[in-house]
């Protein structure tokens, strides 16, 4: 079977250093991972073309790059699955990071978000005679967090590190959670501060990118959702984030549907008037355009809310 | 084809256009529909960030109102329909948990079995009404207009609870159905990323970012409009594009149409009819190109 690699290069040596495509075509064997190809092609094609890996086995976390435009594990990604029909296959470098050469990215931007949040266990001291003890089903449920290898392939698909990159990012915010839902640290209050606090928790989209592309199931999507849910329970200082999450649901519980004029108005709330302020010309053109809720401008609650109001009573006395 | 009509928040509130214009097409595609009145909010995946069994519940209460209906639910927005979908393979994927679920929803005799289906009108119209039907509708095929989709997260990723092993085609839905309606697909790689609208309140400046760096994608691959089955993303990249481009220090000026609106052309509604008046950025130099004015 043959199919297409076009590869991303990039050579730093060059004189005017420029990223280009080259394209190899290659016989491939049915069990054969994209990183196969990319090292039968350096093997018996060009000897120069650069990528970082090691176990093969995606255990090691090294190979991460984007396959047909989504990052991932070249070891984890069979040839077959990506090119079927034996067309061509896109390899680029991990996006959001500064490349070396070809596909090999620099990583220190992320070491040093992971370094930021700490990634170590601050127990109670003085330290007991044997081991801390934790209850098993909380060490469980952090299981599919320790699954992180640290491959990067969530921080290069992050669509707000494309915009901003003080982002701490996915990566560092999932090893976060892993800290403050584990029972021997004592610093969750403090954990929970530091991530509450402008490019941490609260600035993720939610776009799920990183849920879709993690190899080993970690989803650091719905940690950070955690970590939110932690930081509104634990009564961290009110963010526009967490009124936001607030304001929303109290909505829901009182109408039943959204009242958005009510949830901008209770998200920036006095202490943010002049962000509040900031909507006026957008919600102006939008009277002016004929762009009035259909169920009128103060969002009558649904017929069945006693309905919804009992749900919102029976699962939060519940939990 | 009948199904219990979910038409969310978003299309009754900021963006009526969006109801305006499925109310206009829908009848023309041999599609029946009940709107569904006594259904709440999905949560928008806001809710959940609060509590997500709370979200599952609400969910619940939903898919039990349409099973006993004994029809499937229409969504049209890509929010609705992707926190619908993870909702409903949380609960149909445990057993255990469906049932704590179905203890809630009781008091009001109703109980969730895990049979109800969940689509969003873009699959709608390839999956159930079919290219056949949907090309003897179209009269008036957009030749000529170069059209850039934009799915809306919810709508693209998880691809596990969203069906996409089942149905492959989902990821490229919105491109099979600019080309049935006779336009130009506009390829960019921004078409499955992030509006930005989650974070609008949060972090505008990264908001609008989101939204002048797609629009202007779009318009340097040669765009006329973006089409989106989201009126979440409709709210940022049509509403705060202004805002986006001033941010910017330039100009974007990149008219977005609601799926329906785009499909109603091509049936040959009248602009106007479809609410696409009513659009913050106007459509008016797009219609131009197919000799139609507002």
């Amino acid at each position: 079977m043959h199919t297409t690699l076009r590869v991303r290069r990039f050579n730093p040596e060059q004189d005017h250093p420029s990223p280009y495509y080259q394209e190899y075509d290659l016989a491939f064997d049915p069990s054969d991972s994209v990183l196969d190809g990319l090292i039968k092609v350096r093997e018996t094609i060009d000897d120069s073309l650069t990528l970082r890996c090691s176990c093969r086995g995606a255990i090691c976390g090294s190979c991460g790059m984007r396959i047909n435009g989504h990052a991932t594990l070249a070891c984890k990604t069979k040839i077959i699955s990506v090119a079927p029909l034996g067309g061509t296959i896109d390899v680029e470098p991990m996006n959001n990071m500064p490349v070396i050469k070809d596909l090999v990215t620099d990583m220190t931007p992320f070491w040093e978000k992971i370094r930021r949040i700490q990634p170590w266990l601050r127990p109670a001291e003085p330290a007991p005679v044997a081991e801390y003890l934790a209850p098993p089903e909380s060490m469980n449920h952090l299981a599919g967090v320790m699954s992180c290898i640290m491959c990067g392939v969530c921080v290069s698909d992050c669509t707000v590190l494309e915009v901003d990159k003080q982002f701490l990012g996915p990566a560092a915010l999932a090893k976060a959670y892993r800290f403050v839902a584990d029972p021997r640290d004592v610093t969750t209050a403090t954990r929970l501060e530091a991530l509450n606090q402008p490019s941490g928790m609260w600035d993720c989209t939610r776009c799920m990118e990183c849920i879709q592309v993690c190899p080993k199931g970690v989803g650091p999507m719905d940690r950070i959702m955690a970590l939110r849910s932690k930081a509104m329970a634990e009564k961290m200082p009110a963010t526009c984030g967490s009124r936001h999450a607030e304001a929303f649901t109290d909505i829901i519980k009182h109408k039943g549907i959204l009242d958005e004029p009510m949830l901008a108005i209770r998200t920036f709330g006095l202490k943010h008037v002049g962000r509040l302020l900031g909507m006026i010309p957008m919600v102006f053109q939008s009277v002016l355009k004929g762009k009035i809720p259909m169920s009128g401008p103060l969002h009558r609650p649904i017929s069945s809310i006693q309905h919804i109001q009992r749900l919102f009573k029976r699962v939060r006395t519940k939990s | 084809m009948k199904y219990a009509f979910f038409p969310g928040c978003v299309s009754k509130g900021a963006c009526p256009e969006l109801y305006q214009s499925v109310m206009q097409v829908y009848p023309k595609l041999g599609i029946a529909l009940e709107e569904m009145t006594t259904a709440s909010c999905t949560g928008a995946g806001v809710l959940q960030e609060k509590d997500e069994k709370l979200g599952d519940v609400l969910n619940a209460r939903t898919f039990a109102l349409a099973e006993k209906q004994g029809l499937p639910i229409m969504t049209i927005c890509s929010t609705c329909q992707g926190v619908m979908s993870q909702a409903n393979h949380r609960l149909t994927t445990q057993p255990a948990y469906l049932e704590e679920v179905n203890e809630t929803l009781q008091e009001e005799g109703l109980t969730y079995r895990g049979t109800t289906t969940i689509k969003h009108f873009l699959w709608i119209l390839l999956e159930d009404v079919g290219e056949d039907v949907l090309r003897q509708r179209i009269t008036k095929p957009l030749t000529g207009l170069r059209a850039a989709p934009f799915y809306g997260c919810y709508i693209q990723r998880p691809t596990e609870a969203l069906g996409f092993e089942e149905h492959p085609d989902r990821g490229k839905s919105l491109e099979r159905i600019i080309e049935i309606l006779g336009a130009e697909i506009v390829d960019f790689p921004g078409k499955t990323r992030c509006c930005g609208l989650p974070i609008l309140t949060i972090n505008k400046v990264n908001s609008l970012s989101m939204v002048a760096t797609h629009t202007l994608d779009a318009k340097s691959h040669g765009a006329d409009i973006m089409v989106t089955p989201c009126p979440l993303c409709h709210l940022n990249l049509d509403g705060m594009q202004s805002q986006a481009a001033n941010q910017e220090h330039t100009t974007i000026n990149l008219p977005i149409l609601h799926l329906p609106q785009l499909l109603g052309l091509a049936m040959g509604m009248d602009p106007k009819s479809l609410g696409l008046q009513r659009n913050l950025i106007s459509p008016t130099s797009a219609l131009a190109k197919m000799n139609l004015c507002l």
